[in-house]
């Protein structure tokens, strides 16, 4: 007998499903591509206010005076603030020093202008490429050893060393990062562009002595985030003082491009010096890495434990890694905070080491899989990638030895990541007109969770994906947590799930008499509610609806990550494999991608069409900071050169290349529940270009992004072209 | 953005009559691409912005007895989509091509490109044309992969026109007026480098319009652009080369090369040029071309690479003029 009393929230068999696993468009595309979608960077209600921010142009500088009486004079204006008063130390360029508001945009950018602010300018480092210049402002970890790493490197029949790096770069949100504020009397609402609906009303509450229950948060889109949009910020904090001065009127701030390119986060460099060696095999028996990276002020980005990255369990190491603190904005999550890095450096190294062995970097990957936690995904994916790639055809030992100056080349790249779900609530109500309502404080980050509700709601309810009216992005919904760490689809799947599950319960039992029978003989399914195996009993959905006279149903359901596991609707860890095919003009060192093919797996994929989405951007970004992005600063004078989108370069439509994506999806990664995409694929891209560069043109190129500059001098170091 | 007066002008006196004694005093708008850009960032404020647009007279693209005669508003999409261009002057054709945005070829304007100001980021940032700061310039310690590799400083920024160096390649003259005249200007001449920070990088004074570009027929001309790219997207190049190759039978009679985005001003080879007379183009003369042509190189600490740069634009230039490639694709 089954067990009535404990309801069946497990995921239909895959045979079964009817919307879960096959693609639907998203539901806001429509809206987002025609514009009618309203980001809260588009809206002005009447009365709004336009805040404005004043920054720092010095990397290191103490406010000495600061005088705002002229942008008090200026028409318009309704209030000024002071955020760095004198004596206060301003450490990295773009700080927010002071704060306006006026009643037009004009307004308020004159009035910034107006404040006169003097500064002592104080010592700065603003770069950490050259690690021989940061001073003490480098701070070693202790180093890390595990097994006999001298012995091994002793035995080694082949030992690689080479030094790599990769810049700080941004994050590029399409919206930048801000929000509007009305702060009238004692209420709160904050229209902020979040990766946190949820959450961020109570930490803008906390800097501004507001209780949360008094903040209203509401987002329809958001125009990316990337993992640099959770706090409030001084902006928020700032937005809304500024809209109490103001008497409680709505005062918007969004950053302007140059300050979002120098303060609302980044992804912190890494550069290292990787010593790896191998039997005769090919089998990696020792690594050593001295490795250094800054997120800005606090030092911090990278750590020691992240290397080598995926092939965990090379027997011997050797690991030591050093915090560089600069004056420059601080970093934040940048999607896969510090994975991109590490499987640069790490990827980049084992490709050299297969070079030097005069091996196919596809074998050594292949024969060192048992290193990784996971070896018969990562097996299985470098297989797939391959062939995808046509590998044994196209790959060549290092240097194309074709004729012309255009070389062409292959090369590999490697991530992991976590992606359990993370803590949601989901309040599902049935309606008798038999209208669906599922509501959950979550965002759709341009992933498509929006739409990945509704589909889970409608194969629970047998309804068709259109019937089911989404609500999120407003914190009166049932909280739901940030979006980040890719914890989204697994968390707001299994609570949308588990709460359409015990409203659909709700509704049989209503019903069932009805029908004869008892609930447990019944399923939704084709918009009826219909008996077992005995289709000539069943109800339309909205005459089982109307059953429920004047009572509609309302019914919770909640993912517990502490619990998620023993229940088995989603789960974490996934791998990821891709292969960079790209041709080199080895005159003018500009590199053109041909392919870039991903495979992941990523459990049970509920939307293959947005799931494959994630991975196509997620390409692009790889593409983007393999080959153009870095954050350019000038030691002489503490700043950042290419706050705009003009020098700070990403990829156009026609840089990008064939991007082939492929799905893991099979009964065996399906049966472990529903697991995160977003970050993943953003990680072996960076590593597979410069590996593939390397390839085609016989040299590494040490320093991404993979620009002219440095493919001539790498090819320049090596002697004669390829 | 510092407030100013707007005026629309319908003909050209009137435009005229509304520029000044200082750039100061009033500025010329047509697209827009460049001087927007250099209000907002107050790099640049005026009195007085006065919209070219309106004035019929001048636009549109021409044939005359000597050749062709282009608008000073003619945007780069037209300039692209002529086919009097497209047939003749494939060396202007490219370089309107290589401006890769879409809506900036839709709203920037030949003149415009003529007259813009260079994108050096140290300019940009407020720290004058000569990237100055106590005295001593920022560039050759500083950031300067993107700079000149010609011309020695202390002008360091590089010329940021597309056109130019085509124009200058085909032997163009350049059509100026103000309210007490019109003067005519070589294209070579047009573009100075600026002997001091306050000056411009071309020969316009600022009660001056540009009005129209006459080239020459190139009728038996062979020419062509080159551009090398970071990215096929918009961006400015990293070095460019327009060649113009009047020809006697198979072999060179007379040869221009001109160089883009590697100095203050479209960069002449003259030598280099003057070494193809005679002989016929090859990948062997082209490379001696091109070797000519940088041969006279000061590159700065992060910027050797636009030496080979330039090189290869050269090459590639003078073998699609030359019909030796399959055609000028930029990298």
């Amino acid at each position: 007998m089954p067990d009535t009393t404990t309801p069946n929230y497990h995921w239909p068999p895959m045979a079964d499903r009817r919307v879960i696993g096959k693609s639907h468009s998203r539901l806001d595309g429509i809206q987002k591509a025609s514009g009618a979608a309203k980001y809260n960077s588009d809206i002005k209600p009447d009365g709004m206010l336009f805040g404005a921010i004043l920054s720092c142009p010095h990397a290191h500088a103490r406010v000495t005076s600061i005088d705002t009486s002229g942008a008090e004079k200026i028409p318009g204006v309704t209030a000024v603030r002071v955020i760095m008063g004198p004596g206060k130390e301003v450490q990295w360029g773009g700080a927010e020093v002071a704060s306006v508001s006026a009643t037009s945009e004009e307004a308020a950018n004159d009035a910034v202008k107006a404040i006169k602010v003097e500064y002592e300018e104080l010592p700065f480092l603003v770069r950490e490429d050259d690690i021989g210049k940061a001073g003490n402002r480098a701070k070693a970890a202790g180093e890390q050893v595990t097994g006999d790493p001298d012995k091994a490197f002793q035995e080694a029949a082949y030992t690689n060393e080479g030094d790599y790096g990769i810049p700080v770069i941004t994050h590029c949100c399409l919206e930048s990062h801000g929000g509007m504020v009305a702060w009238d009397g004692d209420k709160v609402t904050y229209w902020p562009s979040t990766q946190n609906v949820s959450g961020i009303g109570g930490d803008l509450g906390r800097a501004i002595n507001v209780s949360a229950a008094n903040i209203h948060v509401h987002q329809d889109h958001i125009g990316g985030g990337f993992g640099s949009k959770f706090p409030a910020d001084l902006w928020g904090v700032e937005a809304a003082q500024l809209s109490k001065q103001s008497g409680g009127k709505p005062v918007k701030i969004f950053l302007d491009r140059k300050t979002e390119l120098l303060i609302a986060g980044n992804r912190p460099s890494a550069f290292g010096h990787i010593k790896v060696s191998a039997d005769k095999d090919g089998k990696i028996t020792a690594w050593e890495s001295k490795t250094w990276s800054t997120g800005g002020l606090a030092g911090g980005g990278l750590s020691a434990d992240l290397f080598p990255y995926v092939y965990r369990k090379v027997p011997n190491r050797r690991i030591n890694h050093t915090a560089v603190s600069t004056n420059t904005g601080s970093a934040r999550a940048w999607r896969a905070p510090n994975h991109e890095q590490a499987s640069y450096l790490t990827c980049s190294a084992i490709e050299d080491l297969a070079a030097k062995m005069k091996m196919d970097p596809l074998d050594v990957f292949l024969k060192n899989a048992d290193l990784t936690m996971r070896e018969e995904a990562y097996t299985s994916q470098l297989k797939k990638a391959a062939e995808l790639a046509d590998w044994k055809k196209n790959w060549h030992q290092r240097g194309d030895s074709g004729s012309g100056p255009v070389k062409r080349g292959l090369g590999i790249g490697v991530g992991t990541w976590g992606g359990a779900g993370h803590a949601s609530q989901c309040q599902a109500t049935i309606h008798p007109d038999g209208s669906v309502e599922v509501e959950l404080g979550s965002q759709d980050l341009g992933t498509g969770t929006r739409t990945i509700i509704a589909m889970v709601a409608a194969e629970t309810l047998g309804l068709p994906v259109s019937a089911i009216n989404v609500k999120i992005g407003d914190s009166t919904y049932p909280p739901s947590g940030a979006s980040g760490g890719s914890t989204t689809v697994g968390g707001v799947s299994s609570s949308t799930r588990k709460a359409t599950v015990n409203a659909l319960d709700k509704l049989l039992a209503a019903v069932a008499p009805s029908l004869g029978t008892t609930p447990d003989k019944l399923e939704a399914v084709d918009r009826r509610i219909v008996v077992k195996g005995d289709t000539s009993k069943s109800l339309t959905w909205e005459a089982a609806c109307r059953k429920l006279g004047t009572n509609k149903i309302s019914e919770a359901g909640e993912n517990n990550p502490r619990t998620a596991p023993r229940e088995g609707l989603n789960t974490g860890g996934v791998a990821g494999v891709q292969i960079a095919d790209v041709s080199v003009d080895t005159e003018t060192g500009i590199v053109k991608m041909n392919r870039l093919i991903a495979v992941h797996d990523c459990g049970l994929v509920i939307n293959p069409k947005t799931a494959e989405s994630q991975i196509f951007g997620a390409c692009i970004m790889s593409v983007c900071s393999a080959l153009f992005e870095e954050r350019v600063a000038d030691q002489q004078i503490g700043r950042v050169l290419n706050p705009d989108m003009e020098f700070y370069k990403l990829a156009g439509i026609m840089d990008i290349g064939e991007i082939i994506v492929h799905l893991d999806i099979s009964p065996e990664n399906d049966k472990r529940g529903v697991v995160g995409l977003g970050e993943p694929p953003a990680i072996p891209g960076d590593a597979a270009i410069g590996n593939a560069v390397a390839n085609a043109i016989g040299v590494r190129v040490p320093q991404l992004p993979v620009t002219a500059d440095r493919v001539l001098a790498a090819l320049a170091s090596k002697g004669g072209n390829a | 953005m510092t407030p100013f007066e707007y005026s629309s002008p319908a003909s050209l006196n009137e435009a005229l009559g509304l520029l000044g004694a200082s750039w100061s005093d009033a500025v010329v708008l047509a697209g827009g691409t460049d001087l927007i850009s250099l209000m907002k960032d107050g790099v640049f404020s005026t009195k007085r912005v006065v919209n070219v647009k309106d004035i019929k007279d001048l636009g549109g693209i021409h044939k005359t007895g000597h050749g062709l005669r282009i608008g000073s508003t003619v945007t780069f999409d037209e300039l692209a989509s002529s086919p009097l261009v497209r047939g003749e002057y494939p060396a202007l054709h490219e370089a309107a091509l290589g401006i890769a945005s879409p809506q900036i070829r839709n709203m920037g304007t030949v003149g415009g490109d003529l007259c813009q100001r260079p994108r050096c980021w140290y300019y940009r940032g407020g720290y004058g044309l000569f990237a100055m700061k106590d005295g001593k310039s920022l560039v050759p310690n500083g950031e300067n992969k993107y700079h000149a590799i010609f011309g020695g400083g202390p002008a360091y920024f590089v010329s940021a026109s597309s056109l130019g160096p085509a124009l200058v390649a085909l032997g163009a003259t350049i059509k100026l007026a103000s309210s007490s005249g019109s003067r005519t200007v070589e294209a070579a001449k047009f573009f100075v480098t600026p002997s001091d920070e306050n000056a411009r990088e071309i020969d316009l004074k600022p009660n001056e319009l540009v009005t129209e570009i006459l080239v020459p027929s190139a009728s038996g001309v062979k020419n062509a652009t080159y551009e090398i790219r970071q990215r096929e997207a918009i961006d400015w190049p990293l070095a460019a080369a327009s060649v113009a190759l009047h020809m006697k039978g198979s072999s060179v009679d007379k040869a221009s090369i001109v160089l883009g985005h590697v100095a203050p001003t479209p960069w002449e080879a003259s030598q280099a040029a003057a070494g193809l007379a005679g002989k016929t183009i090859s990948e062997d003369t082209a490379s001696q071309a091109a070797e000519a042509a940088v041969a006279g190189a000061q590159p700065l600490s992060q910027n050797g690479y636009k030496v080979q740069l330039a090189k290869v634009a050269v090459k590639r230039a003078l073998l699609a003029a030359a019909g030796k490639a399959h055609t000028a694709h930029h990298a």
